[in-house]
């Protein structure tokens, strides 16, 4: 057999690309989100429709561009046409697709979000979407464009070249570009990545390990999860890089069992890499031999934690442990092992291919790159994106995600998830980097950032973090086993009217307490978003205690439903008919009543009140409830 | 209800799966409860003795992470997501008005074994908040409301019939 050569390799894989650039493809994005927006029902339809109007055309299923708010996404590609992407495309607007676009020279424009555009060595981009202008994208520049589950399309842009010109340098060269660059590691506490893999490659011992750590456990935030269905390569590719460098032979991607879609396309993606020769013995004829296994985690918030990560991995409950000894000393198996992060392991080929000065030029002095968000909540365009570390939090809300939904006034961001924090309004012009969100009183995390409004309340948000804290707690420190419930414990009190202003303070030593007296992250960070709602959203709590009132009218215990009677309809029994608990009280041609004893404020009145009426209300405090009116007939003329 | 003598080969199965090395507990665990659709306590005493450990030592592990389950799983199975684009969506009334339908608490399965109803910390599909997933079908931007009307259906096909 002749020696596998990369130009061999890339040489077949280019005219296989080309072949499809010459021929009618449709893109069709279908991640798990993709997915539960009903892409697959618009593939089935496709292929119905292509096979009804004798059209051959391929249908490509990709990952995710991340315009949540557009999918289901499709891109339809003609050789020396534009190539023109469809947003929330039904079954219903395939047909006209089909017709006007596959079969025809209509582009059906009508129907389009834009078209893509692609300069050489950048990412794809749809100038008709305004929010491409703020990104730049480094790891998510392939995702929605490839097919992850065909290598071929990932060598043809140029993938593996990274490993291809690694496995020509000396391994202390490439830990110098990764200094040089200022890479920081990306699952959240933003430690430099070079010094670990510097570590690791000194460490005595073999075997050595390299370790992806996806377990992406953050309530809120799905980038890993995305970066791993659309685009697989990079992530292996970067920890075979890892692999050479260090000196292991072997690596593990440690994915949440929750994502069975990522799993699969990894799994195909491993596969992939072995038949060409990009995994397994002497790859690329250099004597180097790696290969990747996949760990499916059993669901611990705890496991994204290194040691807790091991510990899992070694079959064991995963609880974190004092450090040192360092992973890049005593990791798996006692074995110096090197963990990173989905992302950290995704930027590796691009900057081994371009350099570190091209890297070390995007984004700030300490933080180097970009950042890659997940952008969720109340946020009019909701979605995934890639800035240049720096970009203002404003920019990310107001630019990228359209501004606040529903015209509704502007709250609060939580950055960070359970261990980050809640930034209000006038810290919006915070540039996003690792430092000034931790000055901020938050911190980078694993990129998940959540929006609120005015009709989110930010004691009941603090409450649902240390809620997730306390029951991810893996229970091995006194203070985070004990400390965050009882904190917990405060927060229902003040979220039930029960609560004395005496409260805020011993919230607030117990805070301290639980970040001193915790090993790992989890518990040093879960009072965060306590400490960061009662720094910068006092009123609320001092409200919920002295007055008895949750001013965005959400913690149910001060609230109450009241139908107006100048308002109710009397003719109408919508709230009646649909009241879960029977607790809504008028026959036909009577004002309806609200029994409150019987209440659950589950709101479904509110929601069936016909717009037209709109006569039921939150109030709070409780309070506030007008006297019942004793009750009046009338007959509707 | 998994007949007994099925269980017991299914577990005879998944230990023959496997090597009886202690770093297989999870991978072992996680075979059971594919095969059962739950970790039933004779399969976790069999995993015990066939690694070595002590039963204490496997439960340990078993009841750590949230994917295991010890109660057969209903036909039906609801999963009400409370991450927190779901959480600051209104997810707790959802899960409110799951119980109340369903007239079972999260974590339980209902007698007749047509529905089980469990909590998860984010299924990663943010912006369609708030989210349930009925029977691996997921329903996006419930309301209270409308957890009563998307159940009717389940309801006939995992119950026999509709609800009263």
């Amino acid at each position: 057999m002749s020696k596998i050569t990369f130009q061999n390799i890339s040489g077949k894989a280019k005219s296989e690309w080309e072949a499809l650039q010459n021929s009618v493809y449709i893109l069709v994005g279908a991640a798990t989100c993709g997915r539960a927006a009903g892409a697959l029902d618009v593939i089935e339809a496709f292929e119905k429709e292509l096979s009804r109007q004798g059209l051959e055309a391929s249908i490509i299923q990709v990952g995710c561009i991340g315009l949540c708010h557009a999918e289901p996404l499709v891109i339809i590609s003609k050789p020396g046409s534009m190539r023109v992407a469809y947003a929330n495309v039904d079954p219903d607007t395939v047909r006209r697709l089909v017709e006007g676009y596959v079969a025809g020279d209509d582009p059906c424009l009508e129907l389009a979000l834009g078209t893509l555009e692609a300069e050489a060595g950048e990412a794809a981009y749809i100038p008709e979407v305004s929010r491409f202008e703020h990104e730049r994208r480094l790891i998510l520049g392939r995702c929605g464009y490839l097919d992850p589950e065909n290598i071929h399309h990932y060598i043809a842009d140029g993938g593996y070249g990274g490993l291809d010109k690694a496995l020509k340098m000396p391994p202390d060269a490439i830990v110098e570009e990764l200094r040089k660059c200022g890479l920081r590691g990306r699952g959240g506490a933003g430690f430099p990545a070079h010094r670990k893999w510097e570590s690791c490659l000194k460490a005595k011992g073999l075997p050595k390990y390299v370790i992806c750590n996806a377990d992406e456990g953050d309530p809120g935030a799905f980038m890993d999860r995305v970066i791993l269905e659309s685009d697989p390569h990079q992530v292996i590719e970067g920890m075979i890089i890892a692999g050479y460098v260090v000196g292991a032979e072997k690596g593990y991607i440690y994915v949440r069992a929750e994502y069975p879609l990522a799993i699969e396309r990894i799994e195909i993606a491993l596969r992939q890499a072995r038949d060409v020769g990009l995994l397994g013995d002497d790859i690329l004829g250099s004597g180097f031999g790696f290969d990747i296994d996949i760990t499916a985690g059993a669901g611990a918030f705890v496991s994204g934690e290194a040691t807790a990560l091991v510990a899992a991995m070694e079959g064991r409950r995963s609880e974190p442990r004092i450090r040192p000894p360092r992973l890049a000393e005593a990791g798996l198996w006692s074995q110096p092992t090197l963990l990173n992060n989905v992302k950290t392991f995704a930027y590796v080929p691009g900057i081994i291919e371009r350099g570190a000065d091209w890297f070390g030029s995007i984004g700030t002095e300490g933080s180097r790159g970009t950042a890659v968000f997940t952008l969720a909540g109340k946020v009019a365009n909701p979605g995934l994106t890639e800035v240049p570390m720096g970009t203002t939090l404003r920019q990310l809300v107001y630019d990228i995600g359209g501004g606040i939904a529903k015209d509704k006034q502007f709250k609060g961001v939580q950055i960070g998830g359970p261990s980050g924090g809640c930034l209000p309004e006038s810290l919006l012009d915070v540039p996003i980097d690792y430092d000034s969100l931790r000055e901020a009183g938050s911190m980078m995390g694993s990129g998940g950032m959540i929006v609120m409004d005015e009709d989110n309340c930010t004691v009941d948000a603090a409450r649902f973090f240390l809620d997730f804290s306390t029951r991810e707690s893996c229970g091995k420190c006194t203070m985070c086993r004990l400390g965050t419930p009882q904190m917990l414990h405060i927060l229902e009190d003040i979220t039930a009217g029960r609560a004395s202003m005496s409260d805020l303070d011993l919230v607030l030593t117990l805070a301290e307490d639980v970040k001193a007296g915790s090993l790992c992250g989890l518990g040093r960070t879960a009072p965060n978003p306590v400490l960061t709602t009662l720094r910068y959203f006092r009123d609320e709590y001092e409200a919920h205690i002295r007055d008895k009132c949750c001013p965005a009218k959400v913690c149910t215990e001060l609230i109450v439903y009241h139908i107006l009677p100048d308002r109710c309809d009397r003719a109408c029994e919508h709230c009646v008919l649909t009241c879960p608990t029977e607790a809504i009280k008028g026959g036909k041609g009577e004002v309806k009543v609200i029994d409150q004893e019987k209440c659950s404020k589950c709101g479904t009145c509110l929601e069936v009140c016909p717009p037209e009426y709109d006569a039921v209300v939150k109030l709070s405090p409780v309070s506030a409830l007008p006297a019942p009116e004793p009750a009046k007939r009338r007959s509707k003329k | 209800m998994i007949a007994e003598e099925q269980a017991d080969q299914a577990i005879a199965e998944v230990l023959g799966r496997h090597k009886r090395e202690k770093k297989h507990l999870i991978s072992l665990l996680q075979d059971l409860q594919a095969t059962l659709g739950y970790l039933p306590r004779k399969g976790m005493q069999e995993i015990a003795g066939f690694l070595g450990m002590t039963e204490v030592d496997v439960w340990g592990v078993a009841t750590f992470y949230n994917q295991f389950r010890f109660v057969p799983l209903g036909r039906c199975h609801t999963t009400v997501c409370l991450g927190t684009a779901c959480h600051l969506a209104g997810g707790r009334l959802i899960l409110d008005a799951l119980e109340r339908e369903l007239d079972i608490r999260v974590g339980e399965t209902s007698g007749d074994g047509g529905f089980s109803l469990e909590r998860v910390a984010c299924i990663g599909c943010c912006m369609l908040a708030p989210v349930v997933v009925i029977k691996d079908r997921i329903h996006p931007r419930m309301t209270p409301f409308k957890v009563e009307e998307a159940l009717i259906p389940y309801k006939r096909e995992c119950r026999g019939g509709p609800e009263e």
